[in-house]
């Protein structure tokens, strides 16, 4: 009885409830959980959790839970330091490249689209399921045409660089490209070509490059392993299941692009720039009407807000400047744009290139409506602005003058571009054109 | 497209009465995209369309033949070509096929014997695989410069044709080539002009019998009606809980461009040009 008793009296320990309490002492993870696993394995495989052990006891007595496993956001740390970690995603190496796999992205504007990224992807899923079946590893080769201004290539997962930026490649030259393509073909026997399947050239060259291989390519494709593919056939109504062909033509969002490694962005050079005879000629883009082209598709967006005083002159720098005109709901509002030019939430979800937003301070609705804008520059009076915030360049100061100035720029621009060019663009005046073509004829 | 626009082009300079020019249009049987019934395609339609304007400009309509390579024995078939006979064709040549038969060797085989200077056919076909192949195939077995996507054909001179590529944004960009030559023709190209019922009941469908082989690489494809694409999740790495509400809650902080505040305005509107021409918008 007297056994009993004693074994009931609760016998304190200060000193492990001192450790226990402690949550800076060395000792405070054995104390604390009281040589009881918080966390067992149970028989069914599940894991199971003992709230008695989990947390501890706070010096108030009450039990402390802590949920955030050390990632407390410090409260008291010093404003304006931010202390924004960079941490360096693993590299992705490739000594012996086994197989290649070619990528050849859009590249509008001399950037990787989201497209292309997708693609490159999808290059590195294949890649790893070949790796999986042959033990060796294979290397995923860029291979990019024109002006390059993109910086990520390694993030972007880019193993080998082909860089074509001489004369030849620059502007629209399907056949210099595909010579080009074909010396890749020779030297490297790729497993797979990948191109977007996409309106800015992708599809055109993949097109030719089957053609003249001989390969019957998958085109639409939206989901690939090795052995078979699904792409979309009869203008998107039927899903064709097909085995994997060489060369793939891929749709938009076919998988995720690379993002948690980096890659080696090795540079390739061909021995030679191939020389053919060009059937096709470049003559370069015509200047088209920027307004008739819709407000959602449009590559350059010059756009008022509440900030404009003198119309006249807004007017005048869209003109000038070859940009479509956007607007702010205020502006529409108040009747000096019309309804169809308004920008965001609910107007028209713009995706231009460059969008220049003169006297826009950055509604929420507005700023969604320009989401997926690249480049968004920006003169406002007012610095703490959201748009401010938003914008790639942004000016402070009066828009006015800042659009006086910008207009006299264009003007030198537009006169040096007109003394310098030779040939006369098809959208002036054809009488023009014909006089000239009567030159060249008397002259031959 | 109204009969006047065409006398609009005529204006332009679109006139070539001199030239022997002989054009192709391919045609193809549409679907329509939600009832599946056949139907005139729409981007052969403005094929037809192009080369019905350039047949006009030299003077004679005949210069223009549409051509339908495929099957064209039910009912169905027959009304969806005889709609672009309804646009003011005299014929609609067939080379009839099987509909599992691979149209491109016939094809090239007649184009080589009657060699036309322009071949105009759409970008996609509305059935079948869909690749938009064909011109590729056909410039690489006749061995002609192929143009992808043209809006308009701006004059042809000297054997030389000045072409407008419809670009991505609604931009175009001007082409010569050397006739002859196969364009695609793109959904930015004049919409084609009503069809007529009664010259298309009238026309001739100009049937020929030609030999192709079963295109075997397609038998072994299943082809189901098409599912919907799984929509891409936005899957947030974080790896604690306050990390997640950051993630759904935080607004996206830009990077944090360039803030010009001191400058003169001059300077301003340097900084705005010299972007604007890096970005290559100004021209």
């Amino acid at each position: 009885m007297s056994d009993t008793h004693y074994s009931d009296v609760l016998r304190r320990d200060p000193r492990a409830e001192r450790i226990a309490r402690n949550r800076l002492h060395p000792l405070h993870t054995t104390a604390s959980s009281g040589g009881q696993v918080a966390e067992i394995r149970g028989p069914s495989g599940l894991l199971r959790k003992n709230p008695h052990t989990l947390g501890f006891i706070g010096p108030n007595g009450i039990k402390r839970i802590d949920r955030l496993k050390g990632n407390a956001i410090a409260t008291n740390s010093r404003r304006g330091t931010t202390n924004t970690q960079v941490t360096l995603l693993p590299l992705h190496q490739v000594a012996e490249a086994a197989f290649t796999l070619v990528v050849v992205p859009d590249m509008v504007g001399g950037r990787l689209t989201a497209h292309d990224k997708d693609v490159l992807g999808q290059a590195h899923q294949l890649a790893r399921a070949i790796e999986a079946d042959i033990g060796a590893k294979g290397a995923v080769m860029l291979v990019a045409f024109g002006v390059c201004k993109e910086e990520n290539f390694d993030k972007a997962g880019v193993d080998r660089l082909l860089l074509l930026d001489s004369v030849e490649y620059q502007g629209y030259c399907p056949e210099q490209q595909m010579a080009a393509l074909l010396q890749v073909e020779a030297r490297f026997a790729p497993q797979y070509w990948l191109f977007p399947d996409s309106v800015h050239g992708g599809s055109d060259l993949g097109s030719r490059l089957a053609a003249r291989l001989g390969i019957r390519p998958a085109v639409h494709v939206w989901q690939v392993n090795t052995d078979t593919t699904i792409c979309r056939g009869a203008g998107g109504s039927t899903d064709i299941t097909r085995a994997t062909p060489r060369l793939l033509m891929l749709s938009q969002e076919c998988a995720n692009p690379i993002d948690e490694s980096r890659h080696e962005v090795l540079p390739v050079v061909l021995k030679s720039t191939p020389i053919i005879s060009l059937l096709l000629e470049d003559k370069g883009q015509v200047s088209v009407d920027p307004n008739a082209i819709p407000l959602a598709e449009a590559e350059f967006i010059l756009s008022a807000g509440n900030g404009i005083k003198n119309w006249d002159q807004f007017h005048t720098a869209a003109q000038a400047l070859g940009a479509t005109e956007g607007a702010s709901r205020v502006v529409v509002d108040d009747g000096y744009m019309p309804r169809f030019r308004q920008v965001g939430a609910s107007g028209t979800w713009v995706t231009a290139r460059v969008y220049l937003a003169v006297g826009i301070s950055g509604a929420i609705q507005h700023m969604q409506g320009i989401g997926q804008c690249e480049k968004v520059i920006t003169i406002n009076t007012d610095a703490g602005c959201d748009m401010v915030k938003r914008a790639d360049l942004s000016l402070i100061g009066d828009s006015e003058a800042v659009l006086q100035e910008l207009l006299k720029l264009v003007k030198v621009f537009r006169q040096q571009s007109h003394q310098g060019q030779n040939n006369v663009k098809i959208s002036e005046k054809t009488g023009v054109k014909k006089d000239t073509n009567e030159e060249a004829e008397n002259a031959a | 497209m109204q009969p006047d626009s065409s006398t609009a082009l005529d204006d332009k300079g679109l006139d070539l009465t001199e030239l022997d020019l002989k054009i192709v249009s391919l045609i193809s049987i549409g679907k329509h995209p939600t009832s599946g019934r056949a139907r005139r395609a729409e981007q052969d339609g403005r094929a037809v369309e192009l080369g019905m304007v350039l047949a006009e400009a030299t003077g004679d309509k005949q210069n223009l033949t549409v051509i339908h390579a495929g099957d064209s024995q039910l009912e169905a078939q027959q009304a969806a070509l005889r709609s672009y006979a309804g646009m003011g064709l005299g014929a609609v040549r067939v080379l009839q096929m099987r509909d599992s038969a691979d149209a491109i060797n016939p094809l090239s085989e007649y184009l080589y014997k009657h060699a036309p200077d322009i071949i105009l056919t759409g970008v996609h076909a509305e059935s079948g695989e869909s690749s938009g192949m064909v011109p590729y195939l056909l410039g690489e077995a006749l061995g002609w410069p192929v143009v992808p996507r043209i809006a308009n054909i701006v004059s042809i001179k000297n054997g030389v044709a000045e072409i407008l590529q419809a670009l991505p944004r609604g931009q175009r960009r001007a082409l010569a080539v050397r006739l002859p030559f196969i364009a695609s023709v793109d959904n930015a190209a004049p919409a084609p002009r009503q069809s007529a019922f009664g010259p298309a009941s009238r026309a001739l469908m100009d049937q020929k019998v030609s030999q192709s082989d079963v295109d075997g690489v397609r038998n072994a494809w299943s082809e189901l009606p098409a599912r919907k694409r799984p929509k891409r999740l936005k899957v947030v790495k974080a790896k604690t809980g306050a990390a997640r509400l950051k993630a759904a809650t935080a607004k996206p902080q830009g990077a944090g461009g360039k803030v010009m505040k001191e400058q003169s305005a001059a300077e301003q509107a340097q900084a705005i040009f010299d972007l604007l021409l890096e970005e290559g918008v100004l021209r």
